[in-house]
């Protein structure tokens, strides 16, 4: 088995993934010359390697943002929450609401156009706001998506050309992790037994 | 008038050597998948972005095993998902979670899955949510 593992990994360096790179980076150019620069490649200096890219990465994660403002809108309009539940839901919203301006100002520092949010009509179908029925609920949801949200920027840092959107990834994943502990704090779940939790 | 002929070669010759990869890309990872544990890592690693049988920040994932790549009716996918010429199996899906990025350049699925068992168990849970992936195990 060990042996076999070792094999597989050997396969995929040869299948050349990392050789690729600059073909997939001409191609990328080629396509935003000949879509007549959707993109302005020169407009800043640390991604010069591939502007486009980094941007489609940051509007998926903007895109992340505009549904977690949205679904604490859901859950501060439904009534189940006490008081002080509501209170810290609409802190972390605030906090996603400063994720999403940055991210938006990212977007166009590298001449791309900010992904825009869709209608909270959407936002409700696509969680399945209709299946909560009590602020437990509800805070298992907001645990769930927090959670994800910390791992899909950990997970994506690796992508991105400019490590200065690395930069600001891991500390949007930070910010996430800290709504992820206090909302377990709140429903009285143990934290994690072992290192290395997120990501 | 050149720079577009240039370019447009580029694009050709970046074509052919995608045909080239999908050709490699029909190993299946050796490592055995538990859809079980998969279910919950979706859910952890995946379920910011995607559902099975919603479309949000990514496409939903009911019948994605098993179907050509940038499929979903009413998702709004990137040109380079669009013209990725791709059908999602064990080994597809194992390369595109390694580094999404590297197979259709310009994707904007930026999230890479570093962890080989958590692949594995990840991409049998995607078969399970599948009519192809269920026909082939029964
Ligand atoms: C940060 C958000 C994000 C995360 C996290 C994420 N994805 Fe995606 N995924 C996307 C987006 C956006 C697309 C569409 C990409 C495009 O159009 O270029 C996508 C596309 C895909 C596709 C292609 C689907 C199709 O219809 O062809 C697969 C398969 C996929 N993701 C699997 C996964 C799995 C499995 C995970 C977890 C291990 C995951 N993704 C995590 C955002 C994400």
């Amino acid at each position: 088995m060990h042996s076999q593992q070792i094999l597989s990994k050997e396969k995929v360096s040869r299948r050349g993934f990392m050789g690729r790179g600059t073909t997939a980076t001409l191609s990328v150019a080629g396509l935003s010359v000949l879509s007549g620069g959707a993109f302005s490649m020169a407009s800043r200096k640390g991604a010069k390697e591939d502007p486009a890219a980094d941007a489609g990465l940051i509007n998926t994660a903007l895109s992340l943002e505009h549904e977690g403002i949205a679904a604490y809108q859901i859950a501060a309009e439904s009534g189940f929450l006490d008081d002080a539940v509501l209170q810290v839901g609409i802190l972390f919203q605030s906090h996603h609401k400063g994720h999403r301006d940055e991210l938006i100002k990212s977007v166009r520092e590298l001449g791309g156009i900010p992904v825009e949010a869709k209608s909270i009509g959407e936002y409700a179908t696509a969680l399945g706001a209709d299946q909560l029925k009590s602020q437990a609920d509800i805070l298992q949801l907001a645990i769930g998506l927090e959670l994800g949200a910390a791992n899909a920027y950990l997970g994506v840092i690796p992508s991105l050309n400019d490590q200065e959107y690395g930069h600001l990834f891991a500390r949007l994943a930070a910010d996430e992790a800290m709504h992820w502990t206090a909302l377990k704090g709140a429903v009285g779940e143990a934290l994690p037994q072992n290192a290395l939790y997120f990501g | 008038m050149i720079l577009t002929i240039l370019c447009a070669a580029a694009l050709a010759g970046a074509a052919a050597e995608d045909r080239q990869q999908i050709a490699v890309m029909q190993e299946t990872p050796a490592i055995e998948g538990d859809a079980g544990r998969g279910e919950a890592l979706y859910q952890r690693r995946c379920g910011a972005c995607h559902s099975i049988d919603q479309n949000r920040v990514g496409p939903m994932h009911r019948n994605t095993y098993g179907s050509k790549a940038g499929s979903v009716e009413n998702f709004a996918y990137s040109k380079a998902l669009d013209e990725l010429d791709v059908v999602w199996n064990e080994a597809s899906l194992d390369a595109w979670l390694q580094n999404p990025s590297a197979m259709a350049p310009g994707t904007r699925m930026g999230f890479r899955l570093t962890d080989e068992q958590e692949r594995a168990d990840i991409i049998a849970y995607l078969r399970t949510v599948s009519e192809q992936g269920e026909a082939e195990t029964n």
